[in-house]
């Protein structure tokens, strides 16, 4: 009984991470950036989300269908935006540079847009909670799960064939995998790197805000979520391999399931567990599971 | 006469490439030797094999008797071989000064120490007397990212000198360089390896340079060793110059 | 042991530093003492700068040396200020040791994500831990030395003319370290690693020595810490506490063994006139420095990547 509970506990926490996890190995795959500031984005779009759609429900605007529309749809925008003024305005002046200094620089834009948010959406707690509960609750074998939590496992997995697909059959995912490879090479054969980039940040931005907004409805926005989730979204990334979807997927799985197990079993080693595994890929494999060795050339 | 670098049988296959087969060579104390071949004829694994940084699939390698293989960079760096690279190695944001003397500090401890300052008066006196024997010393305290490509090569090489090798493997010392200067910078280290007393050899594309300075070439072909002997024996072999210098196509040419 | 011109200095200002501490106002003293604890931990990252390595986990052994401090005097009845730090700096040393052997295989991005997910392994295990006060973590006894207690009000002053003389040595130290063949070999392993192989040194020996060594220092950091504040919590091992050290590292640069004391008192300073005056943009001001730092600071910041650079583009 309690085996299946972990399961359970673990695959929704896993598909959870998958969502959080998805934008910031998207981004680092192709710019071989290492976004600080991914939890950020996340947060802004939980902030965006539950303050929107607290709004439309607490006065009772609409049809309860266009509530969730309108926390997918504000998610999205809110992304748009802010991946456009980061990317744009920023961080295109500093590609090519070292990768552990492009860490620095998403951990400088993470320490601003924390106070940012602590500016716009003030220092007191969100609550959004009327899409989760509007949905009610089902029994999967004599175990009582949330139908939000269940519809969260379901957009994962669509999500991520979804992104799968484009990188692997459509014409722009192969080119978007040649720049992967080589940046310079694809540059020579006229592939416009640069708006490649803008497009890949703000699809990963976006993905980071719909992460959040899909979150916020189950729990209470507070500042310095950004900060709490991050360090969860790279444990799962370095172990799935940096770049790699499908490893984001197993990273998620891996780390939810163990994290269900600790939580279940022994409490008190869950952070641990956690970075215990990343750890331990790490050390066996330093380019974690999915990750490809980029050869050094002599 | 006793060898100083000895290979039996190297192999060396990346899956289905064959980038050595069966090469045998045999370096007397002293010697300089030519190294040539097209590219991908195996020059360049060949080296690499012999100073630790490829594992050959099969076969030995023995310095000064002693099997090298399996032994790190390092170790073998330690045992009295040295080398120098294509595309110079150096430490771009020191001074040139300071390339030098962490190679002799290398040189002279293992392990080096946690306390006691590196630029002491007798290193610094070894450092200046390698820039004096190769004519570099006006740029003894610029930063190696501001010296010249030519003058980087003379580093490069200085640098694996100054460890007092027995053997120094030179990877194509003039490549990058103009061709006013390939001269000039061969003659100055070749002067210098003879005052050290060095065995030598080196990887080379240009005959002449080749022609210049060996008293032995060795020419590899598709991973084999074509030919080894006197430069002008292994010149005028007909299959090295079909394969290597390619000398016959252009007298054919001509002649029509 | 003759001392060259820039130790004297050193040695210099830590003496008017000291005397200083005689005069000024008690809450200077103890933000001084406080910003020279720091100051030891950013040592200790800018140690592993030169080396070319970034780490945003040194928090896990600013935070043992705390807690060693912490647990010794609380379940072991130590009070000895000098015992107390050489226990929380061997704890430190033990634990580098060992973790130094995986944490030499890496560079780069996997570097500064290993020593990340050690820091937060420590940080998670405290938080945990109820017996340590869980995230309240616990107060630190009142500390001795060689038998004789500072009177009370006098702890502070006694702890701060300690701690800029521990400094003073420190510095000295460093900068020997820093002018040796071990630390030029550091410079070197930065700048092209397998050059350093093939002069027949072991990259991997020197920064082993390296890393531990850094350890060590920043455990110290963590000691006279917790023997400052009084206080210890899981905190200090937390990424975000790892990031400031990191911040005060660049802030200074790793050009000169007395930048980072002067970085950290600036830095204190400027941040408790920041918190008073503008609590929710604090973190803005640091990360707009930090991108000003990184956009227009020379030669200090560019050495330490330019090196790397070329290395991961060839």
């Amino acid at each position: 009984m309690s085996l299946f509970a972990v399961l359970i506990d673990g695959t929704i926490y896993a598909s959870w991470l998958f969502l959080v996890a998805a934008g910031l190995t998207v981004i680092y795959g192709v710019m071989r950036i290492l976004n600080m500031a991914h939890g950020s984005f996340y947060a802004i779009g939980a902030y965006t989300a539950a303050s929107l759609v607290g709004w439309y429900f607490n006065n009772g605007i609409g049809p309860v269908w266009a509530g969730y529309l309108l926390m997918l749809g504000c998610a999205l925008v809110a992304g748009l935006i802010v991946g456009l003024i980061i990317e744009r305005g920023l961080l295109r002046f500093m590609y090519g540079r070292d990768e552990v200094l492009m860490v620095i620089i998403t951990y400088a834009l993470l320490l601003v847009l924390e106070d940012s948010m602590k500016m716009v959406w003030g220092v007191n707690p969100y609550f959004a909670y009327q899409p989760y509960a509007e949905m009610g609750r089902s029994a999967l074998a004599g175990l009582k799960v949330s139908n939000y939590d269940l519809m969260l496992v379901g957009v994962s997995v669509v999500l991520g064939l979804c992104l799968w697909l484009w990188l692997e059959r459509t014409h722009q995912g192969k080119v978007l995998r040649a720049v992967i490879h080589d940046r310079e090479v694809a540059m020579a054969m006229g592939v416009n790197v640069r708006r490649m980039f803008t497009l890949v940040f703000v699809l990963g931005t976006m993905l980071g805000t719909l992460a959040g907004a899909l979150t916020a409805p189950a729990i209470s926005v507070v500042p310095g979520m950004g900060v709490e989730i991050i360090v969860l979204a790279f444990a799962v990334v370095v172990v799935g391999g940096m770049g790699s979807i499908e490893g984001a997927a197993v990273g998620a799985l891996l780390v939810g399931l163990s994290r269900a197990a600790a939580v279940h079993y022994a409490p008190e080693f869950e952070l641990f567990v956690i970075y215990g595994v990343m750890a331990l890929v790490l050390a066996v494999r330093p380019q974690g599971l999915f990750g490809r060795v980029l050869a050094r050339k002599i | 006469m006793s060898c100083i670098l000895e290979t039996q049988g190297l192999c060396k296959a990346f899956g289905a490439v064959t980038a050595a087969k069966d090469v045998n060579v045999r370096i007397r104390p002293g010697e300089v030797v030519g190294v040539i071949g097209s590219n991908g004829a195996g020059k360049t694994t060949f080296i690499n094999m012999v100073t630790g940084y490829l594992k050959p699939s099969s076969g030995q390698v023995l310095f000064n008797g002693q099997s090298i293989i399996g032994r790190t960079p390092r170790a073998i760096t330690r045992l009295g071989m040295a080398r120098s690279f294509q595309v110079a190695q150096l430490f771009p944001q020191l001074s040139v000064m300071d390339n030098l003397l962490i190679a002799v500090a290398a040189a002279q401890n293992p392990f080096p120490s946690l306390l006691a300052p590196m630029r002491t008066a007798a290193r610094v006196a070894l450092a200046d007397a390698m820039l004096a024997q190769f004519d570099i010393a006006r740029w003894r305290d610029t930063q190696v990212t501001a010296v010249p490509q030519g003058v980087r090569k003379l580093i490069d090489i200085a640098m694996a000198l100054i460890g007092e090798p027995q053997m120094l493997l030179l990877d194509e010392p003039t490549s990058g360089v103009s061709a006013e200067e390939k001269t000039a910078l061969m003659d100055t280290v070749m002067r210098v390896v003879a005052e050290r007393r060095v065995t030598v050899l080196f990887v080379e594309h240009d005959m002449d340079v080749v022609r210049r300075y060996v008293s032995r070439i060795l020419a590899f072909y598709s991973g084999e060793v074509l030919a080894d002997g006197v430069p002008e024996q292994v010149l005028a072999n007909p299959r090295v110059q079909e394969f290597v210098t390619g000398s016959q196509k252009v007298h054919q040419r001509v002649a029509l | 042991m003759r001392l060259n011109r820039t130790e004297l200095i050193l040695l210099g200002v830590a003496l008017l530093l000291a005397a200083g501490g005689l005069i000024a106002p008690q809450w200077l003293v103890f933000l001084l003492t406080m910003a020279l604890a720091k100051s030891m931990v950013v040592q200790g990252v800018v140690m592993q700068m030169r080396a070319g390595l970034v780490t945003f986990g040194q928090g896990l052994y600013f935070c043992v040396g705390g807690y060693a401090v912490g647990m010794s005097g609380h379940f072991l009845d130590i009070s000895d200020l000098a015992l107390l730090l050489v226990i929380g700096v061997g704890a430190a040393v033990l634990l580098a040791m060992l973790l130094g052997l995986l944490m030499t295989r890496y560079r780069e991005i996997f570097f500064a994500m290993l020593s990340l997910a050690f820091s937060m392994i420590l940080y998670g295990v405290l938080v945990k831990s109820s017996a340590l006060g869980s995230t309240d973590g616990f107060n630190v006894k009142a500390w001795s030395l060689f038998g004789w207690s500072p009177a009370q009000g006098q702890a502070p002053l006694a702890l701060f003319i300690i701690i800029v003389g521990v400094c003073a040595v420190l510095a000295v130290l460093l900068h020997r370290y820093s002018r040796s063949s071990a630390g030029m070999m550091c410079e070197a392993i930065r700048e092209n690693e397998v050059r350093v192989e093939y002069l027949g040194q072991s990259p991997r020996w020197v920064l082993y020595m390296n890393y531990v060594a850094a350890a060590a220092v920043s455990a110290l950091g963590g000691g006279f810490m917790a023997l400052s504040a009084g206080h210890i919590d899981p905190e200090m091992a937390y990424w975000i506490t790892s990031g400031e050290f990191v911040f005060i590292a660049l802030l200074g640069g790793t050009a000169h063994v007395a930048a980072p004391f002067i970085a950290a008192i600036v830095f204190a300073v400027v941040r408790t006139y920041a918190i008073e005056l503008v609590p929710h943009s604090w973190q803005m001001i640091l990360g707009f420095t930090l991108l000003a730092i990184i956009v227009f600071l020379p030669k200090g910041l560019w050495s330490l990547f330019t090196g790397q650079a070329r290395r991961a583009k060839a």
